[in-house]
């Protein structure tokens, strides 16, 4: 993403309010999901600790079914937990009334088709909603935000296309440009490289990283890409089956039985220069030579 | 970069157009018909009318024009902008572009409702103005009742799915039309309308006074509490998840914009029978003129249906004079092959 270092117009949420330097704390969360009451649950998630800073970035990682969009829709207060409680700045997430959720949190959910063609601009401004009542119409404000948003993600010459007539990449650049339009507090990106090349992966966690630093976000991302995280991430978290095993900087959580017991495939882990850990996959006939 | 929001004074003058373009419309439908009138005498007398003093109108041409004819068209506007707003709420909460009240059933639901009042109302002690209001209540609630059922028929493990809810639809219509059938057939003919009527609508029965009422209210009502929720009728189009973290409380106004639309078709079939395709088609168009945001689209459909429905009813009141087409008949010829021309459209 090309650097567009414009000042984001901040509204004064939530300043000096909350406990200080621990912007979001989710505390001994636990969830379970049965399709009906009288069922015994189906999923189950154990309960789950961490905290994060402003302009800190935390992975959630782990394979298929452990848990990980559950605890992202814990955080975004869409799920109520079962036990435990999800504080922002303070407050309980779930708890907040939607349009003043909207104001601190943005989501950034895996793709959906539009229904309609919708241009890119008028796809940014629906990132204002939460700042009027249901019926509103945009004012210059409200346009000056959109702009820098897609100035931000480096998407300004996008802004008269449709979205249906646009790169993944660049649909990627859209949504989050939606997301940052929200002025949120927390920003929360539900596997936000799945359907990208590595360039565009980069890209995107690159502008992320910038965002983050700048505006202070604290950003939470769900991902299977263990490397982008190594490299993008402060903390990991890492889920198995509905249980959070271990959370802290990548290095003390990329061990190599750790993650082949998570994994259930033979790696290897690398700590590369800059002290950010590497993990590789290996052939399970290869491994079996290594030992 | 260009970022160029809706304002207010766009959206008024995109209305005006409309505006004028139906008032048009209006003044051909005057003048079409049986009865011949020249354009100088009905502006004359329409000018009269609209300063309160129809008792003057010089003619007995133009009193049959201004107490048959003008009646009917107040019918036709109302009736066809409450059948396009409503189709434009069923769509967006359903996220279905094929979503309309004819389409889903709800039409025949909502006169199995109002037959079933009509039927009632004679045994009922009330006087007969008071009474007559059970039909469009009672075409509410076969309304409300129908898009429930077809809501949880097309819902399948917390998603709407498309072609579930739509053949949902088809089958709960199918199985109302069996019932107004069925009412037909055992009731004797006098109690309700004929079948016609019910199948392929009618704006020629003249409505009671307290009805006119509850329509001109109830669509004011249901038409401003639909439109208060634009703007999250634009993000429900994303759909339901992306919405709610946007801010909408999605439960409140799924409650609010099923229930508007539903009373919308309701008193609109209430009065005029099952009329198709103008809930489906003016939407569409509106959309491809105007775009799909809301707070345009609502306003522009409803003017829209009005436009179509006067431009229906006076074909069919002219078509094949001294004959009358059911109006029903001629949206349906209009509107298919118009339907398929915009579907074609959208998939190229």
């Amino acid at each position: 993403m090309k650097s567009a270092a414009k000042a984001v117009i901040r509204t004064p949420v939530d300043v000096g309010r909350g406990t200080g330097e621990v912007r979001l704390s989710v505390e001994q969360v636990s969830y379970a999901y049965a399709p009906n009451p009288s069922q015994s649950p189906v999923f189950t998630l154990e309960a789950t600790s961490f905290q994060a800073k402003p302009g800190e970035i935390v992975a959630i990682l782990g394979p298929n079914a452990s848990g990980k969009s559950t605890l992202l829709k814990l955080i975004s207060g869409a799920l109520e937990p079962l036990s435990g409680r999800i504080l922002l700045n303070g407050f309980v997430t779930h708890a907040l009334e939607p349009r003043t959720r909207a104001q601190r949190i943005a989501m950034v959910l895996q793709e959906s088709p539009l229904l309609f063609p919708a241009r890119a601009w008028e796809f940014v401004l629906q990132g204002r909603h939460p700042y009027g009542r249901s019926l509103r119409f945009e004012n210059h404000e409200d346009v000056a935000i959109a702009r820098n948003a897609l100035a931000q993600v480096g998407a300004e010459h996008l802004s008269d296309r449709w979205m249906d007539q646009i790169s993944g990449g660049e649909k990627q650049r859209i949504i989050l440009a939606r997301a940052l339009a929200q002025q949120p507090l927390l920003l929360l990106l539900d596997e936000p490289t799945l359907h990208l090349d590595i360039g565009a992966q980069v890209d995107l966690l690159d502008g992320l990283r910038r965002l983050a630093a700048q505006n202070r976000y604290t950003v939470v991302v769900v991902t299977h890409e263990l490397n982008l995280a190594a490299e993008y991430a402060d903390q990991v978290a890492l889920l198995q089956k509905g249980k959070c095993l271990r959370v802290g900087p990548p290095a003390s959580v990329y061990q190599r039985d750790l993650l082949e017991q998570v994994f259930q495939t033979p790696l290897t882990v690398e700590m590369g220069a800059s002290g950010r850990p590497r993990v590789n996959a290996i052939r399970p006939r290869e491994a079996e030579s290594e030992t | 970069m260009r970022v160029r929001p809706l304002t207010i004074s766009r959206l008024l003058g995109q209305c005006a157009v409309l505006l004028l373009i139906l008032f048009l419309i209006v003044l051909i439908a005057l003048k079409l018909g049986a009865v011949p009138v020249s354009l100088y005498g009905l502006g004359h007398d329409l000018f009269r009318v609209l300063i309160g003093r129809s008792n003057e109108i010089s003619s007995d041409y133009s009193l049959i024009v201004f107490s048959l004819r003008l009646p009917r068209i107040f019918l036709a506007i109302f009736v066809g902008a409450s059948l396009s707003v409503a189709g434009c709420g069923f769509q967006a909460l359903l996220r279905n572009p094929l979503a309309d009240p004819y389409v889903l059933g709800v039409s025949y639901g909502a006169a199995v409702g109002a037959m079933l009042a009509m039927i009632c109302e004679p045994y009922l002690p009330l006087p007969a103005n008071i009474a007559a209001l059970l039909t469009p209540v009672g075409g509410f609630f076969g309304a409300v009742v129908t898009i429930v059922a077809v809501y949880f028929l097309g819902r399948r493990q917390g998603q709407i799915e498309s072609t579930t809810l739509l053949l949902g639809g088809v089958i709960t219509g199918s199985f109302f039309s069996a019932i107004i059938m069925f009412l037909m057939t055992v009731l004797p003919s006098g109690n309700t309308r004929g079948i016609a009527f019910w199948f392929m609508g009618d704006l020629s029965t003249p409505v009671q006074p307290s009805v006119g009422w509850v329509l001109r209210v109830g669509f004011l009502a249901a038409g401003l509490v639909i439109y208060a929720t634009a703007s999250d009728l634009n993000l429900l189009l994303t759909g339901e998840k992306e919405a709610m973290h946007l801010g909408v409380d999605v439960p409140r106004v799924q409650l609010v914009v099923y229930l508007a639309a539903s009373l919308l078709a309701g008193l609109a079939v209430s009065v005029s029978g099952a009329i198709g395709y103008v809930g489906l088609l003016v939407p569409h168009a509106m959309r491809w003129i105007f775009g799909s945001d809301h707070r345009v689209l609502l306003p522009t459909a409803a003017i829209g249906g009005a436009i179509a429905l006067v431009v229906a009813d006076t074909l069919a009141r002219t078509v094949v004079a001294p004959t009358e087409l059911p109006v029903g008949a001629v949206t349906a010829i209009a509107g298919a092959p118009l339907f398929l021309y915009l579907l074609r459209r959208r998939l190229t």
